[in-house]
C-alpha cells in the first residue's frame, strides 16, 4: 500500500488525471483509508481552483498602436484591394 | 520567418495531405488538430480582415504579456516581445500549417522570442536543471511532516474556508499566494502560471516551453505543493 508521503508526491498528478491506472487505483484506496490525505488533496486541489482567479484583469480593449499599424502594413504590402473589403466573409463557396 | 520560430516536432501531425495554411477553403474538412473556427479565422487575417485581428489581440495580448512576465519581469520589455511576435506571427501567417491550434503557434513563438530575450539580458531559465529528480522533499518542504515510514506526522491544518469562491474573498489569502507565486523558481512559475492560472493543458505548455512532459509534471508538483503550503499558512487554524 502507498505510504502517505508516496500520496502526497503523487497529489498534483492525480487532481490532474494524469496517473496510469494502477497507481491511481492505488492512490484511491489509499484515500479510502486515509482522512489525512483526503484533506491534503482537497486542499492541493482547492489551491490549484483558487489560482485560476489570478488570472485575467490586464486585457487591453484594443491592439495597441503599434500593433494596429503593423496588421495594416502587413495588409498593405500583401496586396491593397484587400484592404477595401475588410468584413468580406471568408466561408468557401 | 526564423527556424526557431517552427513548431516542435513534438506536436501531434495530422497526416492528412491538404491539411495545410495554405487550404482555406477546407472548412469543412479540418485536421485533427485544427479547428474549424481557427481555419477560418487564418482565412479572414489573410484577407486583412482588422475586426477579426483586433479581436484576435484584444484576446491574446493580455495572457502573451503574462506569459512573457514569467521570463522577462520588466513590463516595457515584456510590452516589447509581444508586439514583435504580432509582428511575426502576421509574417508567417501564410505559412501556417495548421498542425497546432493557432493560439498553440502563436505562444511557441512568443516563447522563443522571450527566451531569447532573457538569454541576452542575462536571464537564463534552466528548465531542465530545475526538473532534476531526487531533491523533492527539501525543495517542497514537506520532509519533516512524516515519519521515517512515510506516515504524516503531524496531519495538515484544516482550513478556515474550504470552498474557491470562499478563499477568493479572503484578500491576505490571495495577496500571500500571488506573492507566492511571483517568488517561486522561474521554471516553476513558468509552468504553474500556464497551467492553473490560465488554464493550459500540458501538452500545449511541453510544447510552449520545449520541455518534456515529465518535466512539466514534476515542475508543476513542486509549484502547487509550495503554493498549498502558502495558503495553508494563511487559512490553516
Amino acid at each position: 500500500m502507498l505510504s502517505c508521503r508516496q500520496v502526497t508526491s503523487l497529489a498534483s498528478d492525480y487532481v490532474d488525471g494524469a496517473l496510469p491506472r494502477r497507481t491511481r487505483l492505488g492512490v484511491r484506496f489509499h484515500l479510502l483509508m486515509c482522512w489525512m490525505c483526503r484533506r491534503y488533496l482537497r486542499q492541493l486541489e482547492l489551491t490549484t481552483r483558487v489560482l485560476r482567479g489570478l488570472a485575467g484583469g490586464d486585457e487591453p480593449a484594443e491592439p495597441p498602436a503599434q500593433v494596429r499599424e503593423a496588421f495594416r502594413a502587413w495588409r498593405a504590402e500583401r496586396g491593397g484591394s484587400d484592404a477595401d473589403a475588410p468584413h468580406r466573409p471568408s466561408t468557401p463557396r | 520567418m526564423s527556424q526557431s520560430d517552427r513548431l516542435p516536432r513534438t506536436v501531434p501531425a495530422p497526416a492528412r495531405p491538404g491539411s495545410d495554411g495554405g487550404d482555406v477553403h477546407g472548412l469543412g474538412q479540418a485536421g485533427p488538430t485544427i479547428s474549424v473556427a481557427d481555419r477560418a479565422l487564418v482565412a479572414r487575417l489573410l484577407e486583412g480582415d482588422e475586426p477579426a485581428f483586433e479581436a484576435l489581440v484584444a484576446s491574446l495580448h493580455g495572457p502573451m504579456l503574462r506569459f512573457v512576465r514569467v521570463f522577462l519581469k520588466r513590463s516595457d520589455v515584456a510590452e516589447e516581445v509581444v508586439q514583435e511576435t504580432w509582428l511575426a506571427v502576421l509574417r508567417g501567417l501564410p505559412a501556417f500549417e495548421g498542425r497546432s491550434s493557432l493560439k498553440t503557434w502563436i505562444f511557441h513563438i512568443l516563447s522563443n522570442r522571450a527566451r531569447t530575450r532573457a538569454t541576452r539580458e542575462g536571464r537564463v531559465i534552466p528548465f531542465a536543471d530545475l526538473a532534476a529528480p531526487g531533491d523533492d522533499a527539501t525543495e517542497t518542504g514537506l520532509e519533516d511532516r512524516f515519519t521515517p515510514d512515510g506516515r504524516w506526522s503531524e496531519p495538515p491544518a484544516p482550513w478556515q474556508v474550504d470552498t474557491p469562491e470562499a478563499i477568493a474573498l479572503r484578500r491576505e489569502a490571495m495577496q500571500q499566494l500571488a506573492a507566492a507565486l511571483e517568488t517561486l523558481p522561474d521554471a516553476q512559475r513558468a509552468v504553474v502560471t500556464l497551467r492553473d492560472v490560465e488554464g493550459w493543458s500540458a501538452q500545449d505548455v511541453c510544447n510552449a516551453l520545449d520541455i518534456s512532459e515529465t518535466n512539466q509534471r514534476v515542475l508543476l508538483h513542486r509549484a502547487r505543493t509550495r503554493l498549498r503550503r502558502t495558503l495553508g499558512e494563511v487559512l490553516g487554524r
